[in-house]
């Protein structure tokens, strides 16, 4: 085998590897469709965050504008303190509204704005006043079963 | 008296391996520091790059084709039990990336390119191919092990790039040609799950990282196999051995630094 047809082997061999990467990170991953190039953080607190992880999207209307950058406590109120990364070409107005939805019954959890109708928007850095924790699976059935445990006890 | 000579031989086993992992610590460090050769004279390390990742070619792509083919039908089968078999994206592609992609490729690289790196060492040795070098004034590690070493380090994270991407298409093949699972959803959810930093570069590390040990213990064991038809022989099963294990281990290791979840 000659110098030239090992250089061509080899260049083939890293070019359909290099490629494979390409394909992995393209196609696999979401490089491609992560194009928030320019963020600005709001901050949001929540009595109770739930499962929500760092990197959750951020919803509004179904669509992702932002993620999930820290997650934070806040000893003296305590209660959760959670940075969120908006995408720049989006604001908010002042009165939207943060919840922490979940994706299906048993689907991660993500953040999801109800915009208002406030004319004045979030500057960046502000805090969102009103929001709406997580709900609690576990918490709902104990509810629901008190109810219903109290509803039969009226009945008798 | 038995039990003294079973603690003499018992410390002389744990002494000898602990002598062998210092010897060959210090030969990586002056493979490194002799690689100057390599890639002044880059041609010696394409050459070597041509034998052990060109020639593994074949054997990384049917392997990765047939992994992904056979991670689709079982993932298929156990997930439309939950009316998740949309899921099957995610399934095939975060366990190749993951973990399947470096493991299985740096396996089968020890197994295909390792023993054949120290069987050839090992025989150079044997037929006092170094030595003669010696003679020469031509360091043997500058001239013989320090390209074979950066080509293992090299062909190793593209080879495992090459599984992944081979398995994700076989499990496509099976998932959403053979079977009919949505293909719109099979890669939209392969997409949203899997992360570039979190699952594929890790992934890479990881195939460079078993790169440097495959291609480290390949040479070390070829440059210190007796220099017997015996003793080469017996440095190519250690070669395979010790990598495989080594493989595993450090896999564990990286898998605990990198996915201890958030």
């Amino acid at each position: 085998m000659n110098r030239a047809a090992i250089d061509l082997w080899v260049g083939v061999f890293v070019a359909i590897g290099l490629s494979a990467l390409l394909f992995l990170a393209l196609k696999v991953g979401n490089l491609a469709g992560n194009d928030m190039k320019e963020a600005y953080l709001l901050h949001a607190r929540f009595d109770n965050i739930g499962s929500l992880k760092v990197r959750a999207p951020v919803k509004s209307a179904g669509v992702v504008v932002g993620r999930v950058t820290e997650i934070g406590f806040d000893p003296e109120s305590y209660t959760a303190v959670v940075t969120l990364a908006i995408d720049a070409r989006y604001r908010f107005p002042r009165d939207t509204f943060a919840t922490i939805n979940t994706s299906g019954l048993l689907g991660e959890q993500y953040v999801a704005f109800e915009v208002g109708g406030d004319a004045e928007m979030l500057a960046p850095n502000d805090t969102i006043k009103k929001t709406q924790s997580a709900v609690v699976l576990e918490k709902l059935i104990g509810q629901f079963m008190f109810n219903k445990a109290a509803e039969t006890e009226n009945n008798k | 008296m038995k039990a003294a000579a079973f603690f003499r031989f018992l410390g002389k086993q744990v002494l000898d391996r602990i002598w062998r992992l210092g010897f060959a610590s210090r030969f990586l460090v002056a493979t490194v520091l002799l690689s100057g050769t390599a890639f002044a004279r880059f041609f010696l390390t394409v050459r070597e790059i041509y034998f052990a990742g060109v020639l593994s070619l074949i054997i990384i792509l049917v392997s990765g084709l047939f992994v992904g083919m056979v991670l689709g039908l079982q993932g298929y089968d156990t997930l439309q039990r939950y009316g998740s078999s949309e899921a099957l994206g995610i399934l095939v592609a975060l366990s190749l990336v993951r973990e399947l992609g470096p493991v299985v490729s740096a396996l089968l690289f020890a197994s295909r390119a390792g023993s054949a790196i120290t069987a050839e060492i090992g025989l150079m040795k044997a037929t006092e191919q170094l030595s003669a070098m010696e003679m020469m004034a031509v360091n043997p590690i500058a001239r013989v092990v320090a390209p074979r070493f950066w080509a293992g380090v090299i062909s190793m994270p593209l080879l495992a790039a090459l599984f992944s991407a081979l398995g994700i298409f076989g499990g496509w093949l099976v998932g959403v040609v053979l079977i009919g699972v949505d293909e719109g959803a099979f890669w939209s959810q392969m997409q949203s799950a899997v992360d570039f930093r979190q699952d594929i570069l890790n992934g890479v590390i990881k195939s460079a990282v078993f790169g440097v040990l495959v291609s480290w213990i390949a040479v070390f064991e070829g440059y210190d196999a007796e220099p017997t038809a015996e003793g080469v022989s017996r440095a190519t099963t250690r070669t395979v051995v010790t990598s495989s294990l080594a493989i595993l281990a450090a896999d564990f290791v990286l898998t605990a630094f990198m996915f201890r979840g958030t």
